[in-house]
């Protein structure tokens, strides 16, 4: 044994090496160049595993089912791997700070950033709050028509979908991490190939594209390559409203609503309440505004006839549950009430009675009333709500016609199915996918990912996720986000936006705009050059559309050369003024309606929807939106699978059964829930769920309907259903939706009728008796300074869940995932009560936002042994986090439930994308501790400080709360009780304003205003309808 | 058996058991006591009990080790619910504390010369539940490691506890109990340790107990002051019966949830609270007299007396319960109502029920004087009992929290296997150490025992 073997063995005992062996591998050129250790060089397999474990474990094996725990450990281990934490970059391009803008960025004062968020076909306008260079928060863009101010649910959770750790962080090639270079080199020579053959094998796939640009270039790219296709498909399309217009009008027109005119107003299955629906948030506000008996305006009337139960239904006065034949049915009888031509008009049953009141409320508003079908009516409805209006002289006074949104709409279940066509014909040679997901979310009947596996022979994916589409692809592109991406897009309106970025690329992701601008000779081009230069184009192209004008008053800038003059204003407001769709002269076509739905409906028929919170599927891994309550029936975390109370009934069905459906030869399990207000023999079964590859947090949970949905009838058709014998626990949040007990009714929502209400005010604190304020042992509290206070109109509600997510995105606060929420866990500091009122086949719904009460004579305070929570000189029940030792007392005795516990550590302390997007302005709390809502006390503290440098006191229009600022309908208002010209303090004076529980003598600060309903007086009313 | 079979004569003979056999000696209880502790050998049913139960001690170590990992996220509570076992188990537990400080002050004060032959053990039960008790609070927070938080120590940034909060109370209540309990304990045990040191052979136990005695030599003037001191601290313990489960009953009289907000609750917490110590302590004397042969000096009087108390507390509490809903419905509150209303016929009926039959209904036997005086069927009577308080307080703390006022916020309450492991691990403890006492210490005091001997009476001269 020589001497260097003796040394060796010292270090490793009982491992032997042939040194000669060794020798002659340092010798042969195949053996490494550099050298670690001896083992290495021996090529022996357990240092060669250890080499690949030297990285964190898993990291070289990166499994879908990998557990959230598993993967912080590991990130913790990657931090330097990520260095995400210690330098953000903003993009290297000027983007144009929106408000009080400072000559410099002051740490630890947010910037606002205007741009806007694209989904399902339309825009929503945004203003995004940034921390040193970290987009933390979105808002909606007050100065923009199609928000006023108000968001969504989608937009306010996007924040989370930035820094979700399961992006897909680069491109890659068979699953395996390349450049972009890489990608680019890869791509010249199959385009010379496609180039020779004019594109024929050559197809784009993208989702409804509203970007002006990216529409430009598409058209370009297909100028380039004359026989290539671009085909476009989303699996909630807007295809039915599409072919609607198209019977109607013989082009794809836009319906827009102009609610705020509107007195009567009749819903076919329209959720136009919820952001599902295009200009949703436009529409809350302006429906709201009517609904409040205070206005000097007389209050709207909503009738809804729905196929399931939705917000909207919620707030409808009337609303009448019909399945899809009844509801085509009813639909024409309504049309012929009002002179339009159409056959098959039946109305039976409650439809029956609602037909003459309904058509006699119509008529006497002619002008002032309007027909809303919804998206997923199929065409003729479209129509027969067009001829309508136009038959009702709506058409220009609550409905208007535009162009498209869209930059090039068409019937994309024809446009996905003619691809998959070719597909199969083998004409395709590349598949581009620019976004969207088809692989999952075309219906399986199509079978799109095997066929495009097995016959494209180059298949390019771009996209936020590696998801199922990705997994079906050589080449996948990571997307950038649209917080991260320079582009454009449309609201609903036809307001063209510039999406700004508030961040460089956290993953160097690539834009749609960038990707494709391979295919139209563009090369590699940034997108902020791109978006510019079609802008440019269009500026001189046409005249100039005016700048959101800075100088008001001044002359518009000189055409074509003030670029800068156009793209400085554009960016800063976030949205090109004057570029909304002008209304259009539609003249309506003599239109067959055909003879209407003939024979008996099936025995059981299923509703297809996008879910309310995953949409299609998209958000699947956005965990604040999984665990946000879906409305109505607040599940969380998975698609239930909706069943009326009788029809669960006759079929021995109970809620968390698995049943089987059968459309056609394909099944598919689903979890039922038991859904009052469903119509009978109807079930609805919400698209978006069964992800395979969503990431750690949407994989795996609900049931995949694709899997039996049909290209022919999307949204409903016939379905047998069998009971399986098997269960499936479905997390909801709120266990007891009624306000009724075995010993009465509790007045937890106050609600009374337009014509009682205004005959007698009164009726309203007649459900309460308040104790006097000296009714305590304590002494009371003097507010000398500001006595914030907040009032909750729960007519205008509609029950949307923005001020969830905005409160959940501001305050820092954890998602617990559905075992919790089983148990009674979740965190929301402001949640959405939903309380049925009567019928149970046909209830009234009322949706109560509850967030801190901040009583006077608060409950939780005098119980805490240590003082952590505690009355504050403006009357706020504050919360001090690091005194808390958790007892919950507080909670116990706090009569709203709103106190939220950190029973063990929700918060990922870890994640360094996390740790970016929290609002550094809150604390991050720990486990063990009680947490709740502050009224954003944050906000006030910041609002205050600005008025103390100035010497003022703070104005109302200086502090908005979260949910309040999200809040679409406006249903919100916050502010100080102790200057009486507040619109907080007015609304409270009205008699409309009651203390939830009030009668306990808590002094709630945050009140309600009652529910006021304004049924017709001709139809019963809604609780004694059956 | 022979001893047995005398004793149930006489007690026939006199219609009343007497509080201790006949024929006995200073020397004889001496001999008899000290040997359990000196002499007598280590049995293997001993051994058995206390592996069992230090067992479930040591399951008891390892669910509150992850407890402190996890959080208490491991047990079933949550919103509503924020109180589950834990505080159930506080309550129940320092309620069976009661019984061994009701028999050692205030039948003291009383002059019941029959707790002479049951205190010591029921002051050590005490000892023991109000540890298990003690434990719970803590356990139950958050965050546990700032539990001396509720104390009002001196500190830097000046912050104090809430002296509003019963919670506070509870801290000072709970803690004074525990600090009396063990000083009347040892107190009483000092005469008794100096026998043992007297008599120990064992040089280390010698030692042990000579130290623990205090250089006790049982002169006039030792005897003089420490009748003084006990009658003292019987006198300072005495208000303590009443008023530790008075402050613990405030922990829900002052909250406002429905079913909690009642002014019955101090009394009936009390009432409650000898009840099922009493239980306790009968669970404990059955098979001890039994087992080591003590049915001389733990005689079928003792048994029918504390049957006598278990009666009279037991029918406290049934009034209680009956004047709850009668509040309820004569106050007309309509969340009180309800509660009770979904007591009866909520998800929970069936623990209502098993709580009225457990404590009210089957305790009725002990009217019947037969039931009283076998010890069997005391035995079954007082597990009944236990059982049945901890249901009570069960029904009291999750019933009421889990529908109170907001219908949408109504919940239900799954304990956790951590939850039974914690519950069953304190009872594990309880029964190791009491298990531990009795052969280290004498568990029946010799010289109060002695008291009884008509040998010990002395003609004062007025």
């Amino acid at each position: 044994m020589g001497a260097e073997e003796k040394a060796h063995h010292a270090v490793c005992p009982g491992k032997k090496h042939n040194l000669e062996e060794i020798r002659e591998k340092l010798a042969s050129e195949d053996g490494p160049r550099y050298w670690r250790s001896l083992e290495e060089l021996a090529g022996d397999p357990a240092f060669q595993e250890q080499v690949k474990r030297e990285f964190p474990r898993g990291a070289s094996e990166w499994l879908e089912g990998f557990s959230r725990r598993g993967f912080l450990q590991l990130m913790g281990a990657s931090l330097a791997l990520a260095g995400l934490t210690s330098c953000t970059k903003q993009p290297l391009e000027p983007i144009v700070p929106y408000v009080k803008q400072p000559e410099e960025m002051v740490p630890g004062r947010p910037l606002f950033f205007a741009t806007a968020m694209e989904m399902g076909g339309h825009a929503r306008p945004l203003l995004v709050e940034s921390h040193m260079g970290r987009p933390t928060k979105v808002e909606g863009n007050p100065d923009h028509p199609a928000s006023l101010g108000g968001s969504d649910i989608f937009s306010q959770a996007s924040v989370l979908e930035l820094y979700d750790p399961d992006r897909s962080p680069a491109v890659a090639y068979q699953g395996e991490i390349r450049s972009y270079a890489a990608f680019l080199g890869a791509m010249q020579s199959q385009l010379a190939a496609q180039r020779l053959a004019q594109g024929a094998g050559l197809r784009f796939l993208t989702r409804t594209v509203v970007s002006p640009t990216l529409g430009d270039q598409l058209k370009t790219a297909l100028q380039v390559f004359p026989k290539a296709k671009w085909h476009q498909y989303e699996a909630a399309n807007r295809d039915n409203a599409r072919a609607g217009a198209m019977m109607a009008f013989g082009e794809p027109l836009e319906t827009q609503y102009r609610l705020a005119e509107a007195d009567v107003i009749l819903s076919l299955d329209a959720d136009f309440l919820y952001p599902t629906f295009p200009g949703a948030v436009r529409y809350a506000r302006d429906w709201a505004s009517r609904r409040r008996p205070e206005s000097s305006r007389a209050m709207s009337r909503l009738y809804v006839a729905e196929t399931t139960y939705t917000a909207t239904g919620g707030k409808a006065d009337h609303r009448l549950p019909l399945r899809q034949m009844e509801l085509e049915q009813f639909a024409r009888a309504v049309a012929q009430g009002v002179g339009v031509n159409a056959a098959g008009a039946t109305a039976k049953g409650m439809a029956g009675t609602w037909l003459p009141a309904l058509v006699k409320d119509l008529q006497q508003h002619k002008g002032n009333c309007v027909v809303i079908p919804g998206e997923y009516q199929p065409p003729v409805m479209h129509a027969l709500a067009h001829a309508m209006n136009a038959a009702l002289g709506n058409v220009g006074r609550t409905v208007f016609y535009t162009e498209a949104v869209a930059a090039n709409p068409v019937d994309q279940n024809q446009s996905v199915s003619e691809l998959v066509e070719d597909m199969k014909a083998g004409q395709v040679q590349v598949l581009v996918i620019l976004g969207g997901n088809p692989v999952y979310d075309t219906p399986a009947e199509l079978g799109f990912g095997l066929i495009m596996k097995e016959k494209v022979p180059l298949r390019v994916h771009h996209g936020l996720y590696q998801d199922e589409t990705a997994q079906f692809c050589q080449w996948h592109i990571n997307a950038a986000h649209y917080l991260e991406a320079w582009g454009d897009t449309r609201a609903y309106d036809g307001t063209a936006t510039i999406v700004q970025p508030l961040i460089a690329p956290l993953y160097n992701g690539k834009t749609d705009t960038e990707v494709l601008a391979i295919f139209t000779g563009q090369g590699e081009t940034k997108a902020y050059d791109i978006v510019r230069a079609y802008w440019q184009r269009q500026l001189q192209k046409q005249a100039p559309a005016t700048p959101a004008a800075r100088g008001k008053g001044k002359a518009a800038p000189p055409p074509a050369v003030d670029f800068e003059g156009f793209w400085r204003p554009a960016v800063h407001d976030g949205f090109i003024s004057g570029t909304a769709f002008q209304p259009r002269q539609a003249q309506l076509k003599s239109i067959d309606f055909g003879p209407g739905p003939q024979g008996s409906p099936p025995a059981l028929e299923i509703n297809f929807r996008p879910d309310p919170s995953v949409f299609d599927g998209r958000f699947s891994n956005n965990a604040w939106l999984q665990e946000l309550p879906k409305p109505v029936n607040k599940l969380t975390w998975d698609n239930g699978l909706l069943v009326g109370v009788e029809t669960a009934r006759q079929m021995g069905l109970k809620v968390n059964d698995v049943v089987e459906l059968k459309i056609g030869n394909r099944t598919q399990q689903a979890a039922v829930w038991v859904q009052a207000g469903q119509p009978a023999n109807v079930v609805t079964g919400f698209l978006g769920y069964g992800r395979r590859f969503a990431g750690r947090t949407g994989t795996g949970f609900g049931f995949d309907l694709y899997r039996i949905r049909t290209m022919k009838e999307p949204w409903s058709t016939a379905v047998e259903m069998r009971k399986t014998g098997d269960t499936y626990l479905l997390a909801s949040t709120q266990g007891q939706q009624s306000m009724d007990t075995q010993l009465g009714t509790r007045d937890l929502v106050i609600s009374a009728t337009a014509s009682e209400y205004g005959k007698d005010p009164g009726i309203i604190l007649r459900h309460h008796e308040t104790p006097a304020k000296d009714e305590t042992l304590y002494y009371n509290y003097e507010y000398k300074s500001y006595a914030w206070g907040m009032s909750i109109d729960l007519s205008a509600c509609v029950g949307c869940n923005a001020c969830i997510l905005a409160c959940q995105s501001e305050n820092n606060i954890a998602v617990v995932g559905k075992d919790q929420v089983n148990k009674g866990r979740h965190m929301h500091w402001i949640r959405v009560d939903t309380y049925y009122e009567g019928d149970r086949d046909n209830p009234k719904a009322y949706f109560q936002p509850v967030p801190c009460m901040q009583c006077e004579n608060a409950p939780c305070e005098y119980v805490c042994p240590v003082g952590a929570t505690v009355h504050s000189s403006e009357g706020l029940n504050d919360m001090v986090y690091n005194r808390c030792v958790g007892t919950r007392y507080c909670s116990n005795n706090c009569p709203y439930k709103v106190r939220r516990f950190n029973f063990m550590l929700w918060q990922d302390w870890n994640t360094p994308q996390f740790k970016m997007m929290r609002n550094p302005e809150v604390s991050v709390r720990s486990r063990g501790v009680m947490e709740k809502c502050t009224y954003c006390v944050q906000r006030i503290t910041q609002a205050r400080i600005d008025s103390e440098r100035e010497d003022r006191k703070v104005r109302e229009a200086d502090l908005l709360t979260a949910c309040q600022q999200a809040c679409p309908a406006d249903a919100i208002v916050f502010g100080d009780l102790n200057n009486a010209e507040n619109r907080v303090s007015k609304l409270k004076s009205t008699a409309r304003n009651y203390g939830l529980l009030a009668d306990l003598n808590t002094r709630p600060r945050t009140t309600y205003l009652a529910a006021i309903n304004n049924p017709n007086p001709e139809l019963p009313a809604p609780a004694e309808q059956n | 058996m022979e001893q047995k079979d005398r004793v149930e004569e006489i007690s026939v003979r006199h219609g009343r058991p007497p509080v201790m056999a006949p024929g006995y000696t200073f020397a004889t209880i001496t001999d008899k006591i000290s040997s359990i502790v000196l002499t007598r050998p280590v049995s293997l049913g001993w051994l058995m009990g206390v592996g069992f139960a230090s067992l479930w001690a040591f399951i008891l170590l390892f669910a509150v080790s992850y407890l402190f990992y996890q959080g208490v996220g491991i047990w079933g509570v949550n919103i509503p619910i924020g109180w589950g076992f834990a505080i159930v188990s506080f309550v129940w537990w320092v309620g069976i504390g009661h019984a061994g400080t009701l028999i050692s002050a205030i039948l003291l004060l009383l002059r019941q010369s029959w707790r002479n032959s049951i205190n010591r053990f029921a002051e050590a039960m005490t000892l023991f539940a109000v540890a298990c008790a003690g434990m719970f609070p803590i356990l139950h927070l958050g965050r546990p490691w700032l539990a001396y938080w509720l104390f009002p120590y001196p500190n830097t940034m000046n912050v104090w506890p809430q002296f509003r909060s019963p919670l506070v109370w509870d801290v000072f209540a709970v803690s004074t109990y525990f600090t009396v309990s063990a000083l009347f304990w040892y107190q009483g045990l000092i005469p008794d340790l100096a026998t043992l040191r007297d008599r120990a052979v064992n040089r280390y136990a010698r030692t042990i107990y000579g130290f623990l005695a205090m250089g006790w030599r049982g002169s006039a003037r030792h005897w003089k002051r420490y009748h003084t001191a006990y009658l003292l601290l019987a006198g300072l313990a005495t208000p303590l019966v009443l008023s530790v489960h008075t402050v613990v009953s405030f922990d829900f009289t002052i909250a406002v949830v429905p079913g909690w907000h009642s002014t019955i609750f101090p009394p009936f917490f009390v009432a409650g609270a000898i009840y099922s110590g009493f239980a306790m302590v009968l669970i404990l004397a059955i098979p001890i007299r039994h087992f080591y042969g003590l049915e001389d000096f733990v005689t079928i009087r003792h048994l029918e007396n504390s049957g006598m108390i278990m009666l009279a507390t037991g029918l406290i509490v049934a009034y209680g319960y009956i004047m709850e809903p009668f509040m309820a419905w004569l106050g007309g509150n309509k969340y009180d109502l309800y509660q009770f209303w979904d007591r009866a016929h909520g998800p929970y009926w069936w623990v209502f029920l098993s709580l009225i039959t457990m404590n009210v209904v089957i305790p009725q036997l002990l009217w019947i004087p037969k039931m009283r005086r076998k010890p069997g069927w005391l035995f079954l009577i007082s597990l009944d009992v236990l059982i049945g308080m901890w249901i009570e307080r069960f029904v009291i703390v999750v019933i009421s929290l889990h529908r109170d006022f907001l219908t949408s916020s109504w919940g239900m309450y799954y304990p956790t296997r951590w939850d039974w492991f914690t519950l069953l691990g304190t009872v594990g403890f309880f029964f190791m150490c009491m298990l531990l006492f009795l052969r280290v210490l004498p568990m029946i005091s010799i010289f109060e025992l002695r008291e009884l001997l008509p040998e010990a009476e002395v003609k004062v001269e007025s």
